[in-house]
């Protein structure tokens, strides 16, 4: 790594000076060019134009992000509100186990999603960049400050509830485990949410076009996300969950709904194309499919109910995943469109 | 030490690249391989993070009579794009690490033993121009040549430029200079001159303007380039709303559901 303003060194920098006056000289002594083609007629030349920019060539780069990134959106989503559930799963004294496997998500989830992040940035050290400063106007560096402090309180939860369990309570335990508990509540609902903000406050068209309704779209998974693992893990009994479950998959279908009803060119990545199905796929399999699977779980007898659930939350889980890839996917379909930055349609 | 600026005038600007050789040279840019994009003579495509000087070739449909165009003749304008070095630079709001900084000329600057490649700048440009290196992992665009700006020399890609096309100064007197030229070219009979500098807009204005003949759209210069900043208070009030339905939701299904725990307890 070469440092940004390197020493002053006299005679190699002299050297140098003088070959940007070589390059000057060179290209003076080269004529303008005096080529005349003809154009034949009807001839594929490219051309620009105000219609097609420059040779159609995009104006916005692609957000670089690897796989790591979408998997982040999903774990982190899923982290987040599952610490919200087992805060006040525990504060309403709700089933035990519930709580505790609920904190158990909450501190897995923060030891994966930094994993994701360093493994994104290709080299560990650089994550302590991330460190330095703390900017209120980067959503990144306020979604790095709060994943810090969510995964650190609530691994710490986690923890000390597992050692209570196990070796009786004491005071320092409690006091990490409660101070743990409302520190995970409190950053766990930001979190949960914050990477609708992330991909929304930027130059991507579709993206930005959703800024309004992304954070609650994102948060809305993450809570499908965390209801079925935790109905996977078991708690295929606990009414909260059940209606926690369907209030997110009613949303995420009514999402579905406000996407397709709308028609923008802009939002085209999200209906068209490998992307427009990978979106479609997300939605069906986090709205209307979980929905549909909770309602007839309402109307049946306990152990057909129980197997309804399970499937629902399936649905949940692996439709929360495709549909943070869908939006990750199509931000990179959106930037490659040269057309959008070129016409701005008014709203 | 004043506020600097790039004026690039497309008018005088005759392809010969010296400025992309220049600028490769003396920042140490990594090559950007041989492929041949079809696109006039230009093979490179756009700014990015191996190009940070980009002449691009604008073949047009002839506007005849201008310039000496015939009918069958293709219009042909060159034009060095660069960073356009923002007022309001979404690069250096995204940037997580404060990596991206604003130098003592105006310029936008990424110290590079700052940044940790997380890519965020790369999709908070408006104008697409800061981009990852894919082999390094950080992130890389034009420096406004700050380590020869602090020595009082001008950037390396206006000194080799030979016609002066790259107008390199201090930003009030260049936007004067490219009103006289504007006028200069209209009394020449170049009536279809335009300057490029989205004060109006989000961005704030740049310091990198650009003299183009026609629509600036051919040149991928956008009308409305929209700083992503500004959707912030937007993205922000859904993730309050989003936080407070989870938060209200979780609460409303636990205490009815412990209610009734309660409840079924006590009857039995």
């Amino acid at each position: 790594m070469s440092d940004p303003l390197p020493a002053p060194n006299a005679t190699r920098d002299l050297a140098r000076e003088r070959r940007l006056e070589e390059i000057r000289q060179q290209a003076e002594q080269q004529k303008p060019f005096q080529i005349v083609g003809n154009r034949p007629a009807g001839a594929p030349f490219p051309v620009a134009s105000p219609e097609t920019g420059y040779y159609q060539v995009p104006l916005l780069k692609e957000p670089p992000w690897t796989w790591e990134i979408p998997l982040y959106f999903f774990v982190g989503g899923a982290a987040g509100a599952a610490a919200v559930i087992g805060a006040i799963a525990d504060y309403t004294g709700a089933d035990r186990k519930l709580v505790r496997d609920a904190r158990w998500i909450a501190a897995a989830g923060s030891v994966i999603s930094p994993a994701l992040l360093v493994s994104d940035l290709g080299r560990p050290e650089r994550f302590l960049a991330m460190l330095r400063v703390f900017k209120p106007q980067s959503p990144m560096s306020v979604g790095v400050w709060t994943l810090v402090g969510f995964s650190t309180a609530a691994i710490a939860t986690a923890f000390a509830g597992h050692l209570r369990d196990r070796y009786g309570p004491s005071l320092p335990l409690g006091v990490i485990e409660n101070a743990g508990q409302a520190a995970s509540l409190a950053l766990g609902l930001p979190f949960s949410n914050y990477t609708g903000v992330l991909i929304g406050a930027t130059a991507v068209p579709v993206w930005n076009r959703n800024v309004g309704n992304l954070p609650i779209h994102f948060g809305a998974s993450g809570l499908g996300a965390a209801v079925g693992i935790l109905e996977l893990l078991g708690h295929r009994k606990s009414r909260a969950l059940q209606a926690l479950g369907l209030g997110a998959a009613i949303f995420e279908s009514w999402e579905g709904a406000r996407i397709e009803a709308r028609s923008h060119p802009a939002l085209d990545p999200l209906k068209h194309g490998p992307s427009g199905w990978i979106t479609r796929t997300g939605g069906a399999l986090a709205g209307p499919i979980p929905a549909l699977l909770r309602s007839a779980s309402l109307l049946t007898g306990d152990k057909r109910s129980q197997s309804l659930r399970k499937w629902a939350s399936w649905s949940s889980v692996v439709g929360s995943l495709i549909t943070r890839i869908a939006w990750v996917y199509a931000g990179r379909v959106s930037a490659r469109d040269w057309k959008l930055p070129l016409g701005k349609e008014s709203e | 030490m004043s506020v600097t600026a790039f004026l690039t005038d497309s008018t005088l600007c005759i392809g010969c690249k010296a400025c992309e050789v220049a600028c490769k040279e003396w920042n140490g840019v990594s090559l950007d391989g041989y492929e041949w994009s079809g696109f006039s003579y230009d093979n490179t495509g756009a700014v990015g993070a191996s190009t940070w000087r980009h002449v691009k070739f604008v073949e047009q449909a002839p506007a005849v009579g201008l310039g000496g165009n015939s009918g069958e003749q293709a219009s042909w304008t060159f034009s060095s794009d660069v960073c356009k070095h923002c007022e309001e630079a979404g690069c250096l709001e995204a940037c997580p690490t404060g990596s991206i900084v604003r130098t003592e000329f105006g310029g936008v600057f990424i110290q590079p033993d700052v940044c940790n490649g997380c890519g965020y700048c790369v999709t908070s440009c408006p104008f697409g121009v800061v981009e990852r290196n894919p082999k390094d992992g950080r992130a890389f665009k034009c420096t406004f040549c700050y380590d020869r700006q602090k020595v009082g020399l001008v950037p390396a890609c206006a000194k080799a430029c030979p016609t002066e096309s790259i107008k390199f100064g201090e930003i009030t007197s260049l936007r004067a200079q490219a009103r006289s030229r504007i006028e200069e070219l209209n009394r020449r009979g170049m009536d279809d001159v335009n300057l490029y500098d989205p004060r109006d807009t989000s961005v704030g204005g740049t310091h990198a303007m650009f003299l183009v003949r026609g629509d600036p759209r051919s040149y991928n210069l956008p009308p409305a380039p929209d700083v992503p900043t500004v959707y912030q208070k937007k993205a922000w009030t859904s993730s309050a709303l989003a936080s407070a339905l989870l938060l209200c939701g979780t609460l409303i299904a636990f205490m009815s559901d412990g209610r009734r725990n309660r409840n079924t307890n006590h009857g039995s």
